[in-house]
């Protein structure tokens, strides 16, 4: 294993949020069994306040997760330097096959993470816990992914050895090559360009119903997964290379930097902010009826639609302006 | 202001006002988190610098060096092999170079003696880097004798003081004539230390050190990013021990901020339950306890890191010098670059912040849960 | 104007352990909106459990409470004038219904020391997000009412037992509420003290509050503008419900 101050400081990140959330799901899971509103007994009442530390232990373990989403990514690109063809974080990462799964690992739990705040948000607003259930049901999935995390995270670290050969980023997402990174780049534009303007539309036309005859918060939800991912895609696929001005770069990573002015920074907080919000919609759509929620709830899904979609624009505006202001013409 | 936002300014200010009420045991907590802060970052920025001065190092250094190795050990080599390598396809140039060190008694260093070629540089002159120039005690025109390799003085006149950007780089570096270098060094006509190899593509450079193997079984290649691994390797694993030591340390400091938020006293338990007793909600005496964490971590976590800048850029570190002597046989004293960003302070952040947080998870969410209805009683 | 009913309500401290005490056993009654209701007992008897389960403090073992005639906005689907049965709402609810409709002075009176008059009053609506000017204002007007004009920056510290209960007042009232609950208020003062601490109740009487008070001060038991006095022993209504 590298001694890197970074690696250390990711593998204590991910012991912590492995130990807050293994914690809160196990206060959840007696929570959930113990669960009796209509009592006042002691027990219900140590119950009740429970609720509040698994509030807090969640709320900071997703806090720790963002941060060491980026770290993980910075420590990546950091360590490329010790790994002959590595030129940036996607070199690192494939040194070998614990690197993306571990990045993708940390993504869905800091998007559940997420979730789960917005579940808990809407719950607060009724006087009778709606969502309890399903809130520590979400913890109980949670927690075992954020353990499975943590431990592919240090057998991706552990195996780390300067000096072994690995493909740059220009290798890795180059056309023509195997393996899923490469799938993504392969796609040509032709095929995601339509995809992901034509899922944006999807996306806002379901907005806009929803907005006018609340309906339909689901298939909402879904489009908006759907764009994150082709975002995603299309960002590998195609519009990095316009930001990149460079016809065969295909990393994601690289928008992080200083040079293209930390355009990253605002492309994956629109993305993720905006799935975060847009997935809610959707997943406290079945609480809309409860007598306790049907005031608050539709007001704050409107809310999350609005964000929603204005962070897909946000995204959409950026990299399709960069893509038409552009020299390179693919 | 809307009053969510009210809502979180109201009970910051009371936050604020109630650290202060509690003066003594909120400045011993916050001494000990700034002096962990305040180590973990002086050990993190002087990694960080001397990564840097080393890329500057090596910034200017050959892309590949060529040496010979005689059991095992470095040795000159023939200039007949440089003609060798010039022939070889890729290769646009190589230079011979010629370098030693020399250890001066009175100063109790290694200097790096190296010759140049140039047309201004008298054969009984010199010219000496800043750092040589400091700790000789010397200045231009001044005269010094080195001793060469039977003990016989030799007397140079020191004629110019190189002034280079990086310190680091001229901080041991005496140049003078080839034929002064072999006679300093009793180093054969025809030999080299060295030979730097410049190739018009650096991708090629693995091949073509490959090739030169092949075609001189004793030769080393070193190529400048395999130094500079080896470099950003050590300097790693060295400041990741040192990390690994500190964490001892950090635990500690952890478990003396769990010992101080559990130990509510008396006092503040009253109040918090006034507070409830009032109108205040679990959730708002989260966010109070919330609240006071966030100013101590940050005023901690800014006072130590400024502190550490300030005791790695300003006084190189001189807490350090003990604890890592073997850095400063590498690199004699000098004034470290500043380089900080984003990253360093991120895994700072991580290290100190993070375990002080979660720490004190856990007794906020008690002393938050104290009952209303204890107020009536006491 | 808001009433209290209270439909066999149980407390029991340390349920499931060995030694479980029912402080409030099996109590059933209703106190009048805009009246002073007296509770009286030995000690022992249950007057402060009861209180802080009629103030929405803490929340019964079993048994049902209502609140008559609450008035709007404090659960999304309430209007002016609704019941709102409180025993099985959590406890951010239970908190905001109790911070918009009870205002309590304590025994020992219970402000924060080293911390200034005016700061203690408008503290209850910190959580609110209230705008800190007009509460300011608000409070400095109920403090000149009460006779405090002189002391708003003095720390609580320095104040007499009289001027400290003036205070708490003063903090119970900042958001106005329609319930008064006050426990024991006259153990600490003399009996003229106590004569004028009566008078005040009735005049909160007059502006149309509710007042409950926990007493065995014969001055408060017997004061000529009590309503109702609801004896307690072991837990028990024995007499007034
Ligand atoms: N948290 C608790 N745990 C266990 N027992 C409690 C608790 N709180 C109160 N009690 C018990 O409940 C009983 C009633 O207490 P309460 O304070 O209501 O009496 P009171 O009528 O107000 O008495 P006093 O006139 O002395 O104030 C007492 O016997 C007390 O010991
Ligand atoms: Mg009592």
């Amino acid at each position: 294993m590298i001694q890197h101050p970074g690696i250390l400081a990711l593998l204590l990140a991910s012991a912590l949020v492995g130990l807050l959330l293994a914690g809160a799901a196990a206060l959840g899971l007696r929570i959930l069994q113990g669960w009796d509103l209509r009592s006042g007994s002691e027990k219900q009442l140590a119950l009740e306040r429970r609720t509040y530390l698994v509030s807090s232990l969640v709320a900071t373990a997703l806090g720790v997760q963002m941060l060491s989403l980026f770290l993980f990514i910075f420590t990546a690109d950091d360590l490329q330097g010790q790994f002959v063809g590595a030129m940036c974080a996607a070199g690192s990462l494939a040194v070998h096959a614990f690197g993306y799964p571990t990045l993708l690992l940390k993504l869905a739990t800091s998007l559940l993470a997420g979730l789960w705040l917005v579940l808990h948000r809407t719950d607060l607003q009724g006087y009778d816990y709606p969502l309890i259930r399903a809130k520590y049901g979400l913890l109980l999935l949670l927690a075992p992914l954020a353990l499975v995390e943590a431990w592919l995270q240090f057998r991706y670290f552990s195996g780390l050895k300067a000096d072994v050969m690995t493909s740059c980023c220009g290798a890795l997402f180059g056309q023509g090559r195997q393996g899923i990174a490469a799938g993504l780049a392969g796609l040509p534009p032709r095929v995601a360009q339509p995809l992901f303007w034509s899922l944006l539309g999807a996306l806002t036309l379901m907005g806009c119903a929803w907005l006018r005859w609340r309906r339909g918060a689901w298939l909402f939800s879904l489009l908006s997964l759907g764009y994150f991912i082709a975002a995603l895609v299309s960002l590998v696929s195609f519009f990095g290379l316009y930001i990149y001005a460079l016809p065969t770069h295909h990393c994601p990573f690289c928008l992080l930097h200083r040079e293209h002015g930390f355009v990253g920074y605002v492309l994956y907080g629109a993305l993720l902010g905006g799935v975060v919000a847009g997935m809610g919609v959707g997943a406290v759509a079945p609480f809309q009826n409860r007598a306790s929620l049907n005031q608050a709830l539709p007001r704050m899904q409107a809310r999350w639609v609005i964000a929603s979609l204005g962070l897909a624009w946000l995204f959409a505006l950026i990299v399709g302006l960069w893509a038409w202001l552009s020299p390179l013409k693919l | 202001m809307r009053p969510p936002l009210q809502r979180l300014r109201n009970i910051l200010d009371f936050a604020l006002a109630s650290l202060s009420r509690r003066k003594g045991r909120n400045l011993s907590l916050l001494g000990v988190y700034t002096l962990v802060v305040f180590i973990l970052a002086s050990l993190i920025f002087f990694v960080q610098a001397l990564k840097g001065e080393a890329r500057a190092l090596l910034a200017q250094a050959p892309d590949m060096v060529v040496q010979r190795m005689v059991a095992g050990r470095h040795d000159p080599i023939d200039l007949g092999r440089a003609q060798a390598i010039e022939e070889m396809r890729g290769v646009s140039g190589v230079r011979p170079r010629l370098w030693g060190y020399y250890y001066d008694p009175i100063y109790g260093g290694n200097l790096t003696v190296m010759a140049v070629e140039d047309a201004e540089l008298p054969n009984d002159a010199l010219w000496v880097g800043q750092g040589v120039a400091r700790n000789l005690r010397v200045k231009q025109g001044d005269m010094i004798t080195l001793r060469a390799y039977d003990g016989l003085p030799m007397l140079f006149t020191v004629q110019k003081v190189l002034s280079d950007a990086s310190e680091l780089i001229s901080a041991d570096l005496v140049l003078m004539s080839q034929s002064n270098v072999r006679a300093l060094f009793a180093m054969r006509e025809g030999t080299a230390t060295d030979l730097a190899v410049d190739v018009g593509n650096a991708r090629e450079l693995p091949t073509i050190a490959a090739k030169i193997v092949e075609r001189f079984p004793d030769a080393r290649p070193i190529l400048k990013s395999e130094i500079l691994r080896t470099y950003e390797a050590v300097f790693d694993w060295r400041g990741g021990l040192m990390v690994v030591v500190l964490a001892s340390a950090i635990l500690s400091f952890v478990i003396f901020a769990w010992d101080k938020a559990t130990g509510l006293s008396a006092e503040e338990r009253r109040e918090i339950g006034i507070l409830k007793s009032i109108g205040w909600e679990s959730g708002d005496i989260l966010l109070l306890k919330t609240w006071e964490g966030a100013v101590v971590s940050l005023t901690a976590f800014l006072a130590g890191t400024l502190l550490a800048y300030v005791h790695v850029f300003f006084f190189s570190a001189s807490l350090f010098d003990h604890a890592l002597r073997g850095w400063s046989i590498l690199f004699p004293r000098y004034r470290l670059a500043p380089s900080v960003d984003a990253y360093q302070l991120v895994i700072l952040f991580v290290l100190t912040v993070l375990p002080y947080t979660v720490a004190t998870l856990v007794p906020s969410w008690r002393a938050a849960m104290v009952d209303p209805d204890t107020a009536m009683r006491s | 104007m808001t009433a209290i009913e209270l439909t066999q309500v149980f407390k029991t401290y340390e349920a499931g352990l060995a030694t479980p005490y029912t402080a409030v056993d099996g109590v059933s009654l209703t106190v009048p909106g805009q009246r002073l209701t007296v509770l009286k007992g030995p000690s022992g008897s249950g007057k402060t459990t009861l209180l802080t389960l009629l103030g929405c403090m803490a929340r019964p073992t079993s048994g049902r409470i209502h609140l008559h005639g609450v008035p709007a906005g404090i659960l999304p689907a309430l209007n002016q004038g609704d019941t709102l049965e409180v025993t099985s709402l959590p406890e951010r609810f239970l908190t905001a219904v109790r911070r918009r409709n009870f205002g309590f002075v304590f025994q020992h009176f219970n402000l924060i020391r080293g911390v200034s008059v005016l700061e203690n009053v408008c503290l209850p609506t910190y959580p609110t997000g209230e705008d800190p000017r007009v509460v300011e204002g608000r409070a400095e007007a109920l403090l000149k009412d009460l006779g405090l004009g002189r002391h708003l920056r003095a720390s609580v510290d320095r104040l007499s037992g009289g001027e400290a209960q003036r205070v708490a007042i003063a903090r119970a009232l900042i958001s106005d509420p329609p319930v008064i609950v006050a426990d024991e208020p006259t153990a600490h003062l003399d009996s003229h003290l106590s004569e004028g601490f009566m008078e005040l109740l009735g005049h909160f009487k007059t502006l149309g509050k509710t007042v409950i008070v926990a007493s065995h001060d014969p001055i408060v038991c017997h004061g000529a503008l009590v309503d109702r006095v609801i004896e307690l022993r072991d837990g028990r209504v024995v007499e007034g419900a």
